[in-house]
């Protein structure tokens, strides 16, 4: 990489400016000399419009398109375990996977804000590039603008994704049955502490990295291995609890989360505790929540930690006739509560 | 987890329930039943629902929410104030997170910060300090909220900003005791508690002595309480073998945590910066004598009423809200007309389904599918 360019206009010494994103020389440079050359392949390099992708390699691999898309804008740009580029090639990657997908092509749209260092979208970019490469895709076309300073969060990025979804796998929130157990590949809530941390406001020290991770591999090996999964989805915004409730609102279902069940890594207890919030609401960026059948579980369980994006995988809950779409927790002190959404954002209590 | 795991052995839960229900099959007991215990302390109610403690309990044994949450005992003239004094374009209004979604006359915090407003969310006073030390050309606003706990952070805040000389800084307080509200829940005749599940916080600052007089004047059994589920059903217990024995006394379960005196130092510090006022008003249970605090005159350049000579005009809530009757233990929540319709934690009309420590918003959290 020409990260020794003396060229003013994408040296790591260098700001953004208007210029960046005024379609001019000034704008070329930029993309081809961080962009292009961090995702460099073909597609992207031929620089026209639109990425041209070949048919019959695409329909080599299933018989449905999978198509996504999501905007990341997360503040800190950078923070432990990952940056907003690992986030926005895994988020999309994660969404196209969870159909059972295999993830081929992403998108990439920057939306810079005048000032952002030269440097630090080359780091991003890099670390896009870093985690394209583990997850497999190629990015194949993108789009920059650049918005003036005050206008932006230092940079939003925008992952459209492509995959193919093999022929038989038929995954839907719809299908959980009765009776079906609720599994999770590891630990609650890591990036949403570590985002909350990482923003410097708690003055907490706590050892919080997040779990920002592609989990294709894993749903692969899981669906090779039992292809009567009913549901998957990943568990991002909203967290683990937002997701069980999608499961019981689209299967008209009742579902039941065993609160002595749940993993949740000390760390990210500790701050739940102090700040009274809860785990399940937290985000998280490389968890998945599949329900299966019960006499499937635990099989699937071990499978799962087979692989490293699955070591703790454990079964948290049960699908229950009804009452249709609540979901409930068997607590500790062995009653049942009601698991209830929060309203907006959580916010902490005071006392 | 150290110091959490303990207080949540489920083992142990199930030796306290049985010795709960032993005291509850006792004679004296019976003839007496239902005993009413108070929990004075919104985190104790949130505990209560969280681990669904009640319905564990016998039948016999009620537990009455009492007043005990600053966010929802909050009067609506007083979001009104933040959001007059949050409009001014030179304001920084800080305020912790649990303030930002109680309904004013017409607004909340939060739909005030998506109007422009610069309104921001800190865990600390001391963070409020540190942005008005940031931003010398702005005048910055701390919303001082809570009981006794959070008032000795706002006090040494307050001494900081005057050692320091931060003349940008202000304080808008609204904090509150609880000891004058508890004593007006005594004397009302509605109210009838056998027994209080004393709060921890507050008790870990002002230590046991101003509850003194609930023992001896009123007869009442008072035990301070942590707010792990083993703590809350050993402070019953420990209400219960008074009860059975005809003692009413002052008991601090929560040792690991309060000392008999409180913390002196906090004391200090709060006795140095506020001053009782004469009355303060309580959202659902209106207005109570020598029930909150005000800054002293010699810090009366921060105080934010007069730098900003606020003229709120109290503002009922609707009349058929019924929070006074559940605070005073004659309604459960699900028993009021608008719970779960017309007032919802997200659409909130009563005092008690503001806050997540508020009786309602925490029945309405965690129980209401029992009731529907």
């Amino acid at each position: 990489m020409k990260t020794e360019s003396t060229d003013a206009n994408t040296s790591d010494q260098g700001l953004i400016t208007l210029a960046h994103g005024a379609g001019g020389r000034v704008m070329r440079q930029l993309i081809e000399s961080i962009c292009v050359e961090a995702f460099n392949n073909p597609a992207l390099a031929l620089l026209e419009d639109q990425a041209r992708l070949d048919m019959a390699e695409i329909a080599a691999h299933g018989d449905r398109l999978a198509f996504t898309t999501d905007s990341y804008v997360v503040d800190p740009l950078e923070f432990p375990g990952g940056d907003i580029g690992t986030l926005a090639v895994n988020g999309t990657v994660n969404d196209l996977a969870v159909s059972g997908a295999r993830p081929l092509y992403l998108s990439c749209a920057l939306i810079l804000e005048e000032g952002l260092e030269i440097s630090r979208l080359r780091r991003i970019m890099a670390s896009m590039s870093d985690a394209a490469g583990v997850a497999g895709v190629s990015i194949v076309t993108g789009d920059t603008k650049v918005v003036p300073r005050g206008k932006g969060d230092g940079m939003f990025i925008n992952t459209s994704g492509i995959g193919v979804i093999p022929q038989g796998v038929e995954l839907a929130a719809s299908r959980c049955q009765p009776g079906d157990c609720v599994i999770v590949n590891g630990t609650l809530g890591d990036h949403g502490a570590a985002i909350l941390q990482a923003r410097g406001d708690l003055a907490l020290e706590a050892d919080l990295v997040s779990d920002c991770q592609p989990l294709h591999g894993l749903i692969a090996r899981m669906l090779a291995v039992c292809p009567q999964v009913h549901a998957l989805r990943d568990a991002t915004r909203g967290g683990v609890a937002g997701v069980v409730y999608e499961f019981a609102e689209a299967s008209g279902r009742a579902i039941r989360l065993f609160e002595d069940q749940l993993p949740v890594r000390p760390s990210v207890r500790g701050v739940c505790e102090i700040l009274g919030l809860d785990a399940l609401h937290f985000a998280n960026e490389g968890k998945l929540v599949a329900v299966v059948p019960r006499e499937a579980a635990d099989s699937m369980v071990a499978v799962m930690r087979e692989h490293p994006a699955g070591r703790d995988a454990c079964i948290i809950g049960e699908v229950l006739d009804g009452p249709a779409g609540s979901v409930q927790i068997s607590t500790l002190m062995g009653g049942v509560r009601l698991l209830d959404l929060p309203i907006g954002e959580q916010l902490p209590r005071i006392c | 987890m150290k110091f959490v795991d303990e207080f949540r052995d489920p083992a142990l839960a199930k030796q306290l329930l049985t010795r709960i229900a032993q005291r509850m099959a006792s004679p004296v007991l019976q003839a007496r039943a239902p005993i009413r215990i108070m929990e004075v302390c919104g985190g104790h109610t949130h505990s209560i629902f969280r681990y669904g403690l009640e319905a564990l309990l016998p039948q016999t044994l009620e537990l009455i929410h009492g007043p005990g949450c600053p966010v929802c005992v909050l009067p609506r003239e007083h979001v009104d104030d933040c959001l007059a004094i949050a409009a001014q374009p030179d304001v920084i209004f800080t305020t912790f997170g649990d303030a930002m979604r109680v309904p004013g006359s017409r607004q909340t915090l939060q739909q005030a910060r998506a109007g422009g407003a610069d309104i921001r969310m800190v865990y600390s006073p001391l963070d409020a300090l540190q942005i008005a030390r940031e931003n010398p050309q702005r005048r910055v606003v701390f919303f001082g909220l809570g009981f006794e706990t959070t008032m000795p952070a706002t006090a040494l805040t307050v001494q900081q900003a005057v050692g320091k000389q931060v003349d940008n800084f202000f304080l808008l307080c609204h904090h509150i005791t609880i000891v004058p509200t508890l004593k007006a829940l005594l004397d009302d005749e509605d109210v009838c508690v056998d027994a209080f599940i004393g709060p921890g916080h507050v008790s870990m600052v002002i230590g046991l002595e101003p509850y003194g007089f609930i023992a001896e004047q009123y007869r009442k059994p008072f035990i301070i309480s942590g707010f792990e589920p083993l703590d809350i059903l050993q402070s019953i217990l420990m209400l219960l073998d008074q009860l059975v024995e005809g003692r009413a006394e002052v008991g601090n379960q929560y040792s690991r945590v309060v000392h008999e005196q409180g913390n002196i130092q906090a004391q200090q510090a709060v006795a140095e910066v506020f001053e009782l006022r004469e009355r303060s008003a309580w959202r659902g249970l209106g207005e109570i004598d020598q029930s909150g605090v005000r800054l002293r005159t010699r810090y009366a350049a921060l105080d934010a009423e007069r730098e900003f000579a606020l003229r709120s005009t109290r503002v009922d809530d609707p009349a058929e809200c019924r929070c006074g009757e559940v605070l005073k233990g004659q309604l459960q929540p699900q028993q009021c007309p608008l719970f779960g319709s017309g007032c919802t934690p997200a659409q909130p009309m009563g005092a008690l389904m503001v806050s997540s420590e508020g009786a309602c918003a925490a029945c309405f959290q965690y129980q209401r599918n029992d009731s529907q």
